[in-house]
Order: C-alpha cells, then sequence, then structure tokens
C-alpha cells in the first residue's frame, strides 16, 4: 500500500538510545511528532489551533535554547492516537504555521532532555551552519553571525 | 548412510523444484494482475488494440488460471468504477472467444451482488449493478434478464414495510445504471423501459421529503435549487430520455469490437432474490446535492454542464470518486483531480471546487476530516496557481452573498477553513470587497462570519496582524486583546471580601506550597453560604472563586502553564469542589471571569477540567445553558465547548464498549483454545494476557453502563434546556406580537439542528427516549420539525 505521507523519513535520532531497529519500531507505533521549520516566535496557542486540527492533542513540548531557555523553532507534538498524528502528517506536514511551511517528521518520543536544542550554541544544529538570512530564526546562522562579528586586534 | 544422503538430497531438489514451480506460478499471477489492472492507463498503444491484445493473453491462461483471472476481473469491476466500460469490453471479448468463461464471471458477480446486499454495502452493489448494466452493451448479458433484474430492485418501492431509505438505495442504484444501458434498452425494449420508468416515476413522486430541509446547506433556493440527491438524479435521467439517451461523457470501447461481440451468445443473470429488511441494516443516507455555481460564473470557456445534464451527475461522481481512492495522498488527489479525462471540455476547476466544497459542506457530516479538504484546496492551488485561487476566491464570494440563509453546521465550516485557508496566505483578501457589513447587527450572519473568521485567524497568528490586514472599517469586528482579568490583582484597589487571601495564596504557591499549605491559607476564608453555626455548606463558594482565579492568574503565561498549575492542585480541586454541580459551574464561571477575551484559552481549560474531571459534561452542558452566559449563547467558541464536551463523552463510552467487546473475545477464545501447533504470534500473545474472570468482565459492564446513563443525561440535558429557551422564545414573541424570526432564534435553531447532525449516531440510541419524554406532538412545530427531520434520515 502505497503511503509517502505516512511512511517513516530517513532522519534517525544519533542519540537514541536504543538499536536502529528499536528506533525504527517506536517511529512505527509513536503519537509523537517532531514539528521544525517553526518561527522563533511561533507560540503554543498557534501550534494547539494548527495541529489541533488533525486530532485532539495530548501536549505539546516547545523545543528551547539550551542556554537562554526560550523558543528555538521546534517543538514535539504528541496524539493520543497513532491514527491522529497519521492525519497530521497527511495534512498538516508542508502548510504553514506563521507564514512558515512547516515540516512533520515521526518522533521516537519525548524524553526529558529532547527539548533542548543541540547546536553549539545552543539552539538547532542547522542554525549553526546554515548561511541564509531568516528573520524568524535569528538572522544570520550562528556560524555567520560569528565570522561577521569584527575582529578584535 | 549414502543413500539416506542421496535421499535428502533429492528431497531437498524436488522441494525447490516445488518452490520453483510455485513461485513462477505467483509470477504470472501477478504479472496478469498488473496487465489486467493496468488496462487503460497511459499507454504508447490505442486502447482497442491493448484490449485485444490483453484478451487473446487471458484466453490463452484461462485454462490454468481462470480462477484468479475471475477473481481479479471482478475486484477492478467493482473498485474502478471510472473503467466499468474498458472491463465489460474485456469480459466482451472473452465471452465472444470462451462462452463458458462468460458464465462463470457472470454468476461470480451474481453472488458477489448477492453478498453485498446482504452486507450492506450498497455502492458496491450499485457498481455490480452498473456492470450488469453495461455487459448488454457488450452482448454477455440479455436485455430481458438485466430488465428483470431492475425490476427485481424496483420491487422495494412496493414494500411498505421497510424504511423508505432502503427502496431509496434500490431505486438510486437502477437510476444510476441507465446512463450505460438507456440506450441500448431504448433501441431494442422501448416497452418495457417505458415501464421501468414509470414505475421509478411513481415512486418518487409519492416519495417523503421530511428529510430534506435538515439536509440544505442553503434554506433557500435562490439562485441555485438544492434539490434532493434522488429527485435530482431522477430529473437528469429524464433530460437524458428526451434527449433519446444520447449522453457525451462515457467512453465506450466495445463499440470498436461490435462485430466481434455481437456474435457472441449471451446468458441470463442468475435469479437474485433481495434480502429483507432488518432492522440492523444501514442504508445510505439521503443528501441534498450541492449547486454553487451554473454556467454564467464560468469564464467564456468550455461550459458548465447544466444541473440536470447526466455529464453533471458523471462528471461529479468521477470527481468525487478520486477523493474517495486518493484522500490520504493530497499531492496525488490534486494531480489526478487536475489530470481529469476530458479535462479540456469543461470548466475543470469550477467543477473540483464545487465537488470539494461539496464534501465539506455535506451533511450530517463531511466524509473526511474538515482539515483533508483544506489541505487539498491549497495543494490544488499550488498546482494551478494561474486558476485555482481565482476559482477559489469567486467561491467564496459566492457563498460569503449567500451566507444569510445558510445553516449552522455548514458556517461553522466555512469559518474554520475560511481562517485556516487564508493563513497559508498571508490573510491577503479583498476585505474592501465586503465593508458594508460593518453597518450591520452583529449577529446578522454577514457580520457574524468576518467576527467568528478574524477570531479564527486570530488563533493561528496573533491580534496585532489581524487588526493591521483588515480595513479600517473593520475595526468593530477586530477581537478583544486577549488578556487575563484578574479580580484579585495587585493593583485593584478595590476592597474585596476574599483580596488578603488571594495574595497570601498567591505567595504560597510561588514559593512550591504543597495542596495542604494552599488548603490551609483558604481555610481562613469565611463561607457566604453558611447562614448559621448549624449550617455546613457542601462547599465554600468564596474559596472556589479565590482559588480558581489564583491559579489560573499564576498559569496565565501559556497553555502548559496553565495545564501545570491545575495539574500540580488537582487534589486541592477535589477537596473544594467534589461532585456537587453548584461547584463545579463555580469553577466554569470563575474561569469565564478570567478569560473572558481569550476564547481559545476557555476551550483548553474546559478540555483539561473535563480530562481531569474537576467537572462532569453535564456540568458544562448546564453552564453553557446558564443565565450569566446567555450574552456568550451564539458566539462559535461556545459551541466549540459543548460538541467537544459531547465528543469526550461519546469516545469514553466508545472505548468502555471496546473494551468489554474485547475481554468477552478473550474470554471465548480462551475457553476453546487448543494447544496445537501454535507459532502464531497472535495466539502466543492470547495466551500471555489473563484471561478475563467473569466479575472482572461484570465489572467492566458495569461501568460501562454508567457511562452509558451518563451520556444519555447529557444529551437529554442539552435537549431539555433548548426546547425550553427557544419555546420561551417563541412564547413571549407571540404574546408581545413581535417576529419569532430574529436572528437569535435562527440561530439557536440552527444549533440545535448542529446536534443532531453532529452526534446523529449516537443520539439515534436514544431516539425512542427522545419522542416520548422530549419531543412530543405538544411541542412547536417549529421546534418539534428538527427532532423529525433528524428521524427521517433513517426511515
Amino acid at each position: 500500500m502505497n503511503a509517502p505521507s505516512v511512511d517513516l523519513s530517513s532522519y534517525r535520532d544519533q542519540h537514541f538510545k536504543g538499536s536502529r531497529t528499536e528506533q525504527e519500531r517506536h517511529l512505527r507505533l509513536t503519537t509523537t511528532l517532531y514539528v521544525g521549520n517553526l518561527s522563533f516566535y511561533t507560540t503554543e496557542e498557534q501550534l494547539y489551533e494548527l495541529f489541533g486540527r488533525s486530532g485532539d492533542i495530548k501536549r505539546i513540548v516547545m523545543g528551547l535554547d539550551k542556554f537562554r531557555k526560550t523558543p528555538c523553532g521546534f517543538c514535539f507534538v504528541e496524539y493520543f492516537t497513532r491514527e491522529d498524528a497519521e492525519m497530521c502528517m497527511r495534512y498538516v506536514n508542508g502548510t504553514r504555521l506563521d507564514d512558515r511551511i512547516v515540516r512533520t517528521d515521526w518522533d521516537a518520543g519525548f524524553i526529558e532532555g529532547r527539548q533542548y536544542g543541540r547546536g553549539k550554541s545552543g539552539g538547532q544544529v542547522r542554525d549553526e551552519y546554515r548561511t541564509d538570512y531568516d528573520s524568524g530564526r535569528g538572522g544570520y546562522g550562528k556560524i555567520v553571525q560569528q565570522k561577521m562579528l569584527p575582529k578584535l586586534t | 548412510m549414502s543413500r539416506r544422503k542421496f535421499d535428502e538430497m533429492s528431497d531437498y531438489d524436488s522441494s525447490r523444484d516445488r518452490k520453483r514451480r510455485r513461485t513462477e506460478a505467483v509470477e504470472i499471477e501477478d504479472r496478469l494482475e498488473s496487465l489486467i489492472i493496468r488496462v487503460g492507463e497511459k499507454s504508447t498503444s490505442s486502447l482497442e488494440s491493448n484490449l485485444e491484445g490483453l484478451a487473446s493473453v487471458l484466453e490463452a491462461d484461462i485454462n490454468n488460471y481462470k480462477g484468479k483471472i475471475l477473481k481479479i476481473l471482478i475486484d477492478c469491476a467493482v473498485k474502478m468504477p471510472e473503467k466499468t466500460t474498458i472491463y465489460t469490453t474485456l469480459v466482451g471479448l472473452l465471452n465472444a472467444k470462451n462462452y463458458n468463461f462468460g458464465g462463470e464471471f457472470v454468476d461470480m458477480m451474481a453472488k458477489k451482488l448477492k453478498e453485498a446486499l446482504k452486507a450492506c454495502m450498497w455502492r458496491t452493489a450499485r457498481y455490480v449493478l452498473r456492470f450488469f448494466s453495461d455487459l448488454v452493451n457488450c452482448h454477455v448479458i440479455s436485455t430481458n434478464s438485466l430488465l428483470q433484474l431492475l425490476l427485481t430492485f424496483l420491487e422495494t418501492a412496493r414494500d411498505d414495510n421497510s424504511p423508505q431509505v432502503r427502496s431509496d438505495t434500490y431505486v438510486y442504484a437502477v437510476l444510476s445504471c441507465l446512463p450505460w444501458v438507456g440506450r441500448e434498452l431504448y433501441e431494442k425494449k422501448e416497452q418495457d423501459l417505458d415501464r421501468l420508468l414509470k414505475h421509478i416515476e411513481i415512486y418518487v413522486r409519492k416519495r417523503s421529503r421530511k428529510h430534506v430541509p435538515g439536509l440544505r446547506v442553503w434554506r433557500s433556493d435562490r439562485p441555485h435549487p438544492q434539490e434532493e440527491y434522488l429527485d435530482c438524479l431522477w430529473a437528469q435521467i429524464c433530460k437524458l430520455r428526451s434527449d433519446m439517451w444520447q449522453e457525451k461523457h462515457i467512453a465506450r470501447p466495445y463499440v470498436a469490437f461490435d462485430s466481434i461481440l455481437c456474435e457472441a451468445l449471451q446468458h441470463n443473470i442468475p435469479q437474485i432474490t433481495l434480502p429483507t429488511h432488518h432492522q440492523d441494516n444501514t442504508y445510505l443516507f439521503p443528501w441534498v446535492v450541492f449547486r454553487l455555481f451554473d454556467y454564467t460564473d464560468c469564464p467564456e470557456g468550455p461550459v458548465l454542464p447544466g444541473a440536470h445534464s447526466i455529464e453533471r451527475y458523471l462528471i461529479e461522481e468521477h470527481l468525487h470518486n478520486i477523493i474517495k481512492e486518493y484522500h490520504h495522498e493530497r499531492k496525488q488527489c490534486a494531480a489526478l483531480l487536475l489530470d481529469f479525462p476530458l479535462k479540456h471540455k469543461i470548466p475543470l476547476e469550477y467543477m473540483i471546487v464545487e465537488v470539494v466544497l461539496a464534501e465539506l459542506f455535506h451533511l450530517p457530516g463531511p466524509r473526511y476530516i474538515e482539515i483533508c479538504y483544506g489541505s487539498l484546496l491549497i495543494e490544488l492551488c499550488k498546482l494551478q496557481p494561474a486558476t485555482m485561487p481565482q476559482v477559489l476566491a469567486q467561491a467564496v464570494e459566492l457563498l460569503f452573498d449567500r451566507i444569510d440563509t445558510m445553516n449552522v453546521c455548514c458556517f461553522d465550516r466555512f469559518v474554520n477553513w475560511f481562517g485556516y485557508h487564508l493563513s497559508n496566505f498571508q490573510f491577503k483578501w479583498s476585505w474592501d470587497d465586503w465593508l458594508e457589513a460593518a453597518q450591520l447587527d452583529p449577529s446578522h450572519p454577514r457580520a457574524k462570519f468576518i467576527i467568528e473568521v478574524l477570531l479564527k485567524a486570530m488563533r493561528l497568528s496573533y491580534r496585532q496582524r489581524i487588526a493591521e490586514v483588515v480595513p479600517e472599517q473593520f475595526d468593530c469586528f477586530v477581537p478583544q486583546k486577549p488578556e487575563p482579568v484578574y479580580k484579585f490583582s495587585a493593583d485593584s484597589t478595590a476592597d474585596l471580601p476574599g483580596m488578603d487571601t488571594a495574595h497570601r495564596l498567591e505567595s504560597a504557591i510561588r514559593a512550591k506550597g504543597t495542596v495542604t499549605e494552599v488548603l490551609a491559607v483558604l481555610t481562613e476564608l469565611p463561607n457566604p453560604l453558611r447562614e448559621s453555626e448549624d449550617t455546613d455548606p457542601p462547599y465554600n463558594p468564596l474559596q472556589i472563586q479565590v482559588f480558581v482565579q489564583s491559579i489560573l492568574h499564576l498559569g496565565s503565561k501559556s497553555f502548559s502553564h496553565a495545564f501545570a498549575g491545575i495539574s500540580k492542585f488537582l487534589k486541592a480541586f477535589e477537596s473544594l469542589v467534589g461532585n456537587h454541580e453548584e461547584a463545579q459551574m463555580l469553577v466554569l464561571k470563575e474561569m469565564h471571569e478570567v478569560w473572558s477575551t481569550h476564547q481559545q484559552m476557555m476551550v483548553m481549560l474546559c478540555d483539561k477540567f473535563l480530562r481531569t474531571q474537576i467537572v462532569s459534561c453535564a456540568t458544562v452542558a448546564n453552564w453553557v445553558f446558564s443565565k450569566e452566559m446567555v450574552p456568550e449563547f451564539t458566539k462559535s467558541y461556545i459551541w466549540e465547548i459543548l460538541h467537544g464536551t459531547i465528543r469526550k463523552m461519546n469516545k469514553h463510552v466508545a472505548r468502555l464498549q471496546r473494551e468489554v467487546n474485547e475481554a468477552r473475545e478473550r474470554r471465548v477464545g480462551n475457553d476453546s483454545d487448543d494447544s496445537s501447533d501454535s507459532d502464531n504470534e497472535d495466539q502466543q500473545q492470547q495466551q500471555q494476557r489473563p484471561r478475563p474472570s467473569e466479575e472482572e468482565i461484570e465489572r467492566m459492564e458495569e461501568k460501562l453502563e454508567g457511562a452509558q446513563a451518563d451520556q444519555k443525561n447529557l444529551f437529554l440535558i442539552i435537549f431539555q434546556r433548548f426546547i425550553m429557551i427557544l419555546s420561551e422564545h417563541l412564547v413571549r414573541c407571540d404574546t408581545d406580537g413581535r417576529d419569532f424570526n430574529t436572528h437569535w432564534y435562527r440561530w439557536t435553531i440552527g444549533r440545535l439542528h448542529q446536534i443532531f447532525m453532529m452526534h446523529n449516531t449516537q443520539v439515534e440510541r436514544y431516539s425512542q427516549t427522545l419522542s416520548t419524554l422530549l419531543f412530543t406532538q405538544d411541542l412547536d412545530p417549529h421546534i418539534l420539525d428538527a427532532f423529525n427531520q433528524f428521524v427521517a434520515l433513517r426511515s
């Protein structure tokens, strides 16, 4: 049965405690989704409104900058049922929230600590390395920002 | 020793041989399946040569793979109705080559039909009937035996002991075949056809139409009549008849093979007795055909087929089928819709938009969740940016124009969809076209539409954004700034009872106080309900007020903060509120005092209160209808809360029912369990789970009965309240000599109708009680109508 919308992506969490097979088993049963490409200013309320349209939400955990503890552009949305999470993958993934196209993907399950960005600067890794200017995600990527600072002689 | 080895080797070889032969056979079967399924798809050769080639291939394999080929053909006939004529042609060619094969196919299809009718699979039955009809065109089936079958179906019209929906279902199936076989019947059996049609005409005339008003999207028939589905198809068939049964839509590959096919011998369809009506049978719900556009709405170019043209029916059915097949994959669905065969002959975007909106607005409810259609429309706009957005915008303008008579269920869905749609397009809209609405009473549907859309839009963005996006004439429509109102605020100079306690309470909570410490702070508050030293009121309203407002104030930063606060002090809620309905109502009242400007927060808090059982479903229902909530009564968020409450109750009952069923099955399953070859994973799991005892099952059943009683009670409360307020309004208007048809009345009767529509499966269970206790004959006909329309859905 061809179902690209709900298939697993190629992403596997490197920090997952367990084998690849176990991670994939979790991914096939989970009711939690990772949501990425959010603006830093997107609120929990906006997320509840949009993601609530594909089913009843059990909880939302905002992704936070590890040091500043402020939203850093991702979150976890956990539904009560797998079916509702699948609806989200089919109908919410790839549409806009706060004018940005959001991307959803299966997540093995929220564990305390996973709400923090893993980039060196505290946010997400992708914000370390990107070279474009994104006003919703703190401007330029962190490494580019460092390069732009005036050098002390 | 060596001989044994030799034997082992030869065993190994022959098992490999067996396996190889089996895999070869499977390969051939798979190849046949693929060839059959894909015939008619885009190909370098013509359809005729593909069919001819395939018929030859299949004929060669008939002896070895007959069973498989029959099965695949039947599956294709039933699951791919758009390719009916392709498969009938194929069967026709095979029948011409092999008469027995044709006969076996007809027999198997007849069996399929019988099974479908017995299992109430009406769509399957209709497609089989249609396939049979087209097989007449391919000389596989005699016209007489088809007519016999059609007349058998029509006999249901004479049965007065079964509900109308039963005969409707059968008559609809007959009508929907006629586009395929009408011409042939007209040419060969004109008199029989006329007789058949006369039967249908009489039936259509005498049918009850009680169900129709409740299924119309609009109350008005201007500009386009909203026709009941059977009436519409009948009109379309009548027009087809007056056009001498010439229709322009169906492709008929068998015409090219006429010389071969007319040589074939025909079969008779085996006699079919229709299953009698059984109380548990479910039939198609009737519906009203959604008409938004007519040909004047479309620009220069291909003409939109008229409402009574058979082409309109056939194309719409095909578009609906594409959505049905591919609704899980919106990108593919959108691509296939836009790639519709014969798309150059019709204004395709208009027909697609009308079909998608027809599903979104379908009553009693859309087939799929609303966001399926919302995201599909976005995908369509993405694939066709030059035309789709404009057509959709035109549709919105027309919907807004006609919104005065739109029913409340559809109004809600329109609001939800439009707010969501705009959020994907930066809220850009030609608001200026709607400026006049600012002059209207805020209860007027047009004004209300804009108000509710902006509220939804605000939830998906933020207030400032919405205020900037709309023209200044719409300032009256821009929502209030959502912020908490805390009566015990430190800034307040008022001298309120409980003020000091509230401040102490806040400090205690901020200092990570426990439930016990919190309750201790609250004990100092006097109880205004205590009249004398002797009385012991069941709860202390002042404590509840201070506690609830403080908790909500402390948790006002976000939903997570609020939920965390409520969870942490759940025991305090239990202690202060308990099971007393008035105490629970007070919680909701205080919540509303704090958060009246933040509707979304109130919806979330009610949800949380229900899940934590701080309040019961019945309390929420009584609160919605309470005097305090009268000013809020027509706002959509109230109904969001009430429907959410009903849904939660329904889900709870459904879950308990499932658990009881599973437990019963496990108990029975373990009884007949035998220990033989059980490497079966399921059976292993069964053996691991303990078999539920009789007492356990009894307890579960008691729990289920309790929940069902709560569910029934909830519906009774809601319906009773509706009847009370509506009756009161009607009586007062009558006494005062005023017209009762006010905005409030229209919204309220619409909300009553919405309860029936949205929860019709559950309400059905209590239909008898409702008609005995509440919806009695002495009720005002306007109110009774809502109930009667609901009953008519199944009668």
